[in-house]
């Protein structure tokens, strides 16, 4: 009673679609520069899923396009459409695709959250304090030296980042890292960061602090093992005492993992 | 003068909420001065001479205007008043502007009252893009620029998004299930009068010393905790605005369940009654949650409760937790009636039944009970326990499934039908499905953990938030209003500028917020009033879009305005539907049907010789009763 949809050239033509926008959007480096291990991990994740949306997306307007060509009413046609109430394997179809689709994108999303939050026995703690709207760090195993506005890793090692808010929530974010992690008053919360890249960063906070919140920065330089040390050691202010008790419990063995129980 | 002040109406309530207002006060100082504190204390987190005030003159107008008048009788045992429908239906404009009991004036009311809202909304969004088409401060400071994003985002969400749909509703529904009114008229009327007092409450903060509310419509506290004074009129105006939503929802339920008129069977319901049932059942669930802590962080701030200050032992991270449980299912609040919209849109301009009627309806449901389970997908990088973030990331990229399904059901009911697109709201439908599958594929890439953790606050999730409540949401409002606008007014808008309006929203969404997607992910945070030199360009464009999307609505309200007056008269059913509320009057009878019309069929048996939804009074002869209904059977 109707006639059959060029299905073949319909997939074709979405197919071809999905290619064309991946080859424009996958070479792009939307994330900007990676400085971290976890950085071309979140990026090929990124990447799988541009393909994926490309199809989706390409789908939907192949189907839209498609009809609105073929079935659009003719001027003064006021006749109504085959009445197809629905089909169930297609309708089967597009509930069980779907949800292979997301799980598959869950369980890898999954395989590259514990890849990049694998904790590695030789890290180095760095505790970080944020308030209204400054940036401060302590090198707990480097005598509790402080460091206001600048801090300094080494690269090609895990660092622990250890953070706490003094008043409001703040948010750690290094961009070339791809990592990001809130400050929260009250609890630590913890960052796990392998920078691959020596060079000159900065961190960004992102949560809304007051109104002091789109300038609060601080640097970031990641060098080599023995430029660090020069510049740990060259640090002579200690940590302030009232903040002692919170550095000295960074280093403290955490059986539990990250985050655990919110703190 | 003493008649004006004995009768409800606008005269008794500027003198309630004035009597209220002042007996606050005077209850604040007479207790201040008894206890021998300082009768003003000017903290920024008290003011409590202006909080307590602000609670009770809202419901001093409420009571004054007459949102009570019927329930103070009867509870006291006055004699009730008799009700003659004096306050049921509008002769005149001006029955608009009192206590009306009509669902068709109540969602009227709510209409245009949303609008203004989503106007205002919209200028503070134009301020915020022209500080932002330059890097450095332009034209606001950082402070106020903090508070116009926030009071932006807490008018489009509160007074605007959700009411709209709520006020569309209120008006299509009942004539769609066949009822005379809503269940419950009065609480119905209490429910809009509610809300603009909250829209008051929230621009009102700009007057309050320290501006208006600036912890962004997220208030996370302990931001919001020890915020200046207009942080605490958000927290009132949430209690007002939630209690409207909640009371509505309730209204909502029980008009659906009890007033379906005889025939109406569950599977033979429209879909935009299954969205809004869906709506109302996440809604007098979740909202309690806002207004819950929207009163903690009230009492931590005018009444030194501590449950989110730290350094008391408050948890500061149950704030975002409890927000949130509210906050995700309010996203499907704001987005199930408009799959509603669409679907009824849709199948009318295609003169096609829906694609899966039954599994459209059970999608919803679907979305309904996952939307529970997802709220912690707004904390990946929180720090909260870390082991709920891959249970939530599953639930997450679930919901995307019944989305789908509705995606691909919208599409099917295009084939082999006779696609009319002479209609904006038709084109505004057509549009939707292709701006929301990008704010859907968006929101899967959010849901995965690790993308989420380096694009969350950033200006990726602004991206994904306006693609999904503009050109999700904000569409189907346009095409509900396009499409029903013959029906509430009685008369034709003009298409052509219709389509204006149309290809001006449809450029100016993608131009606006694709590229947002774009500095997101290379480092640009959001809720920032300055950002870094390599945005600029970007920026620059992104404003232009902007303006230009701004201005286009100009297009739409002088549409609306002058064809509401001038119009050509619309007939009943002018784009040849087949449910109830096309087959009345437009506009409907004051009562809407002469005789409660008798259900027969599904809603949209298009390309069906002599199938009918509906036998309206006067031609039951015609059609045998009983005809079997066929939606939802497979071919």
């Amino acid at each position: 009673m109707y006639g059959r949809l060029p299905i073949v050239k319909m997939l074709l033509a979405t197919i071809a679609m999905t290619v064309v926008l991946s080859a424009i959007m996958v070479p792009i480096n939307w994330d900007g520069q990676q400085a971290s291990t976890a950085a071309p991990k979140i990026d090929d994740l990124l990447n799988v899923m541009i393909v994926i949306s490309s199809f989706v997306f390409s789908l939907v307007t192949v189907m839209l396009f498609y009809a609105l060509w073929k079935f659009k009413a003719k001027p003064g046609d006021e006749s109504d459409g085959e009445p197809i109430h629905g089909n169930t394997r297609l309708e089967i179809a597009w509930t069980l695709i779907p949800t292979i689709i997301v799980l598959f994108a869950g369980g890898y999303s999954w395989k590259v959250l514990d890849d990049i939050e694998d904790p590695a026995p030789n890290h180095l703690t760095v505790s970080v304090f944020s308030q209204q709207y400054a940036w401060s760090f302590a090198y707990p195993g480097k005598g509790y030296v402080w460091k206001e506005g600048e801090f300094h890793v080494p690269v090609n090692r895990q660092i622990q980042f250890k953070m706490h808010a003094q008043d409001v929530i703040h948010s750690f974010w290094v961009p070339e890292w791809r990592i990001k992690k809130d400050n929260v008053p009250g609890i630590t919360t913890t960052a796990l960061v392998t920078p691959d890249k020596e060079g000159t960063y900065q961190l960004v906070c992102t949560e809304l602090c007051g109104f002091g919140h789109a300038t609060m920065r601080a640097t970031v330089v990641v060098e080599s093992e023995a430029k660090w040390e020069k510049w740990v050691d060259s640090l002579k202010q200690p940590t302030p005492p009232e903040l002692m008790e919170s550095v000295k419990q960074d280093t403290q063995v955490n059986p539990t993992g990250l985050d655990a129980g919110g703190a | 003068m003493v008649a004006a002040i004995k009768r409800p109406g606008w005269t008794r309530g500027l003198l309630g909420a004035i009597a209220f207002g002042a007996f606050g006060f005077g209850l604040v100082v007479a207790l201040r001065a008894i206890s021998g504190l300082p009768i003003y204390q000017t903290e920024q987190t008290g003011y409590p001479h202006v909080i307590v005030p602000a609670i009770l003159a809202p419901l001093g107008f409420l009571a004054g205007f007459g949102c009570f008048d019927y329930w103070l009788r009867w509870a006291i045992g006055m004699p009730t008043i008799p009700d003659d429908h004096s306050q049921h239906g509008a002769k005149s404009w001006k029955d608009y502007f009192k206590f009306n009991t009509d669902h068709k004036v109540i969602g009227v009311q709510y209409v245009v009252t949303t609008f203004i809202f989503f106007f205002l909304g919209g200028l503070m969004a134009m301020l915020i893009r022209a500080e932002l088409a330059q890097p450095g401060t332009q034209i606001v400071d950082a402070a106020t620029y903090n508070s116009l994003f926030s009071t932006h985002a807490v008018l489009m969400i509160f007074v605007f998004v959700i009411p709209v749909f709520a006020g569309l509703a209120n008006y299509v529904l009942p004539l769609m299930i066949g009822a005379p009114d809503m269940a419950f008229p009065r609480l119905n009327a209490l429910s809009f009068w509610m809300l603009p007092l909250a829209g008051i409450l929230f621009i009102g903060s700009f007057l309050c010393p320290g501006g208006a509310f600036d912890a962004g419509w997220t208030g996370y506290a302990p931001l919001s905790t020890g915020a200046p004074l207009g942080q605490s009129f958000f927290n009132l105006g949430v209690q007002f605005a939630g209690a409207s939503s909640i009371a509505t929802a309730l209204n909502f339920l029980v008009t659906i369940i009890t007033m379906r008129a005889p025939g109406m069977t569950f599977w033979r319901m429209p879909l935009l009654v299954w969205a809004n049932l869906s709506t109302s059942l996440l809604v007098v669930a979740a909202t309690p949650f806002i207004a819950g802590v929207q009163f903690m962080v009230l009492f931590d701030r005018a009444l030194h409760t501590n449950f989110f200050d730290f350094a008391a032992g408050g948890d500061v991270i149950s704030y975002q937790h409890i927000f949130w449980f509210y906050s995700h299912p309010a996203v499907y609040i704001m987005m199930l009636p408009g799959f509603g919209i669409v679907s009824e849109v849709i199948s009318t301009h295609a003169r096609k039944p829906i694609f899966g009627y039954r599994l459209m309806a059970l999608a919803l449901i679907g979305i309904v009970v996952l939307s529970y389970s997802v709220w912690a997908h707004h904390m990946f990088v929180a720090g909260m326990f870390s082991w709920l973030r891959v249970p939530m990331m599953i639930t997450t990229l679930l919901i995307a499934v019944p989305t789908g399904i509705k995606i691909f059901s919208w599409l099917g009911t295009l084939y082999f039908g006779k696609i009319h697109t002479y209609s904006t709201a038709m084109l505004f439908a057509l549009a939707f499905i292709v701006t929301f599958t990008i704010g859907g594929i968006s929101g899967v890439m959010l849901g995965m953990v690790p993308i989420d953790i380096h694009v969350s606050d950033t200006y990726f999730i602004v991206a994904h938030i306006h693609f999904v409540l503009f050109g999700g949401s904000v569409f189907t409002i346009f095409a509900g209003v396009y499409h029903w606008f013959p029906k509430m007014t009685g008369r034709m808008y003009d298409e052509r500028l219709g389509r204006v309006h149309f290809w001006g929203t449809l450029i100016g969404t993608w131009g606006t917020f694709i590229p947002m997607h774009w500095i997101g992910m290379d480092g640009m945070p959001r809720r920032v009033a300055d950002y870094a030199e390599q945005f600029g360009e970007w920026n620059l464009l992104i404003s232009c879009f902007a303006f230009m999307l701004g201005a286009v609505q100009l297009v739409f309200v002088y549409n609306m305005v002058t064809s509401w007056r001038f119009g050509p008269k619309a007939d009943g059913n002018p784009w040849r539907a087949n449910s109830i509320e096309w087959q009345v009057s437009s506009p409907p009878p004051i009562f809407n049907f002469d005789e409660i019309p008798r259900v027969v069929g599904g809603p949209y048996e298009f390309g069906i010789p002599g199938a009918k939804h509906a036998i309206m009074a006067g031609e039951g002869a015609e059609v045998p009763a009983g005809e079997p209904s066929v939606v939802g059977t497979s071919s």
